[in-house]
């Protein structure tokens, strides 16, 4: 059974993409543990713990990824879960992408991205069990 | 010990979360993993919450377990959610309302899918409060939604079971089964804050009486406003003064043997399954289902050697 953390940190106050991936997430029969808005990094990388994920999924909007995701990666590293695919969606700008992949997100989804790419993206580079 | 019951016993957090994984995930890894740890478990008080959707059971199990956590003991918590039963996925979202509590190093909080299996259900959530009570957690509190047949056998696995209603959430009374009111020891009308929090009270105190109970525990109705966290010490002394109950009237030492005599029932039930399953995947499947169809072997002899873990399809059978 695939685990999947949907992440909403940071200060904005939309979720329904985020929602929007849980649907599709648990349509596709994955287990989503979905924890609300206004996460703060070390609430995220705690939650990705105890619920023991294989998947965490962020959803940032604010503009704030570039301090947000770089934390939340290093923290969830930092707690043993090396394996842990990290992917980013939401408003991400282009040029910003190469950072996000440098500081170990596995892939970033645009807005209008198909919630099928990043199923099948999920199931291609899951993490042995 | 293996490694990782070394770190469930230390209470380490990914120790802890990798066993819940792998006793959840089943098979014979978890069931070596519950055999190590089953002689650490029997110190944590078990405490079931349910209730229909909404009614603020999330949010309560959170003030519960900082008000346990205000008093010196640990928590741990797991909140189930049902599958799809079309997909098998699920989304588990009680962690949005017990963001307070679950940062706490002391506090463990795990969301657990019904997995559409209604045994299997209480066999896995038996096991994840197995693991979290050799972890040495003080309390462990389990949330189930409603009260279908699953969730009352998951209150069978708890010393005291918490039964939360609100005001305006239609005839929520009327909704309750008999098996429910059975197993309550505690009721809680949270949203107390709302109108109709009397009338739920009053209403819960007539169903009592119409059951004609004069139990040796009358259950407490005790009104919350889980958002405030108002009435949730008088909540937490119920509990401690259920479980103080339980010690000295015997009946702990009766529900023990009635959780043990469930968790026997499951496994048992589980072994057949299991050997059900390798015989129907056996080749001679078909063989044995026409032998049994044109009269030559008896079902119940079959089951037998089903059950017994041998092939059904007997090695000197000769075809006609
Ligand atoms: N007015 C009021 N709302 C509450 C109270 N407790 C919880 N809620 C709200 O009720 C909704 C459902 O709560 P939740 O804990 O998720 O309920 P659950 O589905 O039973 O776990 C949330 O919006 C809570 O904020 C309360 O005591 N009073
Ligand atoms: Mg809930």
């Amino acid at each position: 059974m695939i685990r999947v953390l949907v992440a909403k940190p940071g200060l904005d106050g939309h979720d329904r993409g985020a929602k929007v991936i849980a649907r599709a997430l648990r349509d596709a029969g994955m287990e989503v543990i979905y924890t609300g808005l206004h996460q703060t990094p070390e609430q995220i990388a705690d939650a990705a713990l105890q619920e023991d994920v294989q998947v965490v999924a962020i959803s940032v909007l604010s503009g704030a990824h570039p301090t947000l995701v770089p934390r939340i990666v290093n923290l969830v590293r930092q707690n043993g879960q090396e394996d842990v695919l990290i992917l980013l969606g939401g408003i991400i700008p282009e040029q910003d992408v190469p950072a996000m992949l440098d500081a170990g997100v596995a892939a970033v989804f645009g807005p209008g991205t198909d919630t099928r790419d990043i199923i099948a993206y999920i199931t291609e580079h899951l993490p042995a069990a | 010990m293996s490694e990782l019951g070394g770190r469930v016993l230390r209470q380490e957090r990914a120790g802890v979360a990798r066993a819940l994984t792998v006793v959840e995930r089943g098979g014979s890894p978890g069931r070596e993993l519950l055999r190590e740890l089953f002689p650490h478990t029997g110190h944590a008080h078990v405490v079931g919450v349910t209730g229909a959707p909404g009614v603020g059971k999330s949010t309560l199990v959170d003030g519960i377990a900082l008000e346990a956590r205000r008093r010196g003991r640990t928590v741990g918590i797991i909140a189930v959610d049902p599958s799809s039963p079309f997909t098998g996925g699920a989304i588990l979202g009680d962690r949005i309302r017990m963001q307070d509590a679950v940062m706490d190093a002391g506090v463990f909080m795990r969301s657990l899918a019904s997995r559409g299996q209604t045994g299997g259900l209480s066999r896995s959530c038996a096991a994840s409060l197995e693991v979290l009570d050799a972890a040495g957690f003080d309390l462990i509190l389990v949330e189930t939604v409603g009260a279908g047949q699953s969730e009352i056998e998951i209150m069978a696995l708890g010393h005291t079971t918490v039964v939360v209603m609100a005001p305006g959430l239609g005839d929520d009374i009327q909704a309750i089964k008999a098996g429910i009111l059975e197993i309550a020891d505690v009721f809680v009308v949270n949203k107390a804050d709302r109108e109709g929090a009397d009338r739920t009270v009053r209403e819960i105190r007539s169903m009592l009486h119409l059951a004609a109970l004069a139990p040796p525990w009358p259950p407490p109705i005790i009104r919350t406003v889980a958002q405030t966290r108002q009435g949730v010490a008088d909540l937490l002394d119920s509990l401690d003064r259920h479980q103080i109950f339980l010690q000295e009237s015997g009946t702990l030492a009766g529900r023990r043997l009635h959780r043990t005599a469930h968790l026997l029932r499951q496994a048992v039930t589980d072994l057949a399954d299991r050997r059900l399953q390798a015989a129907m995947e056996g080749g001679d499947w078909e063989l044995v289902l026409r032998d049994i169809l044109a009269g030559r072997r008896d079902p119940e002899d079959v089951a037998g050697t089903i059950l017994s873990g041998e092939t059904p399809g007997s090695p000197g059978r000769k075809e006609p």
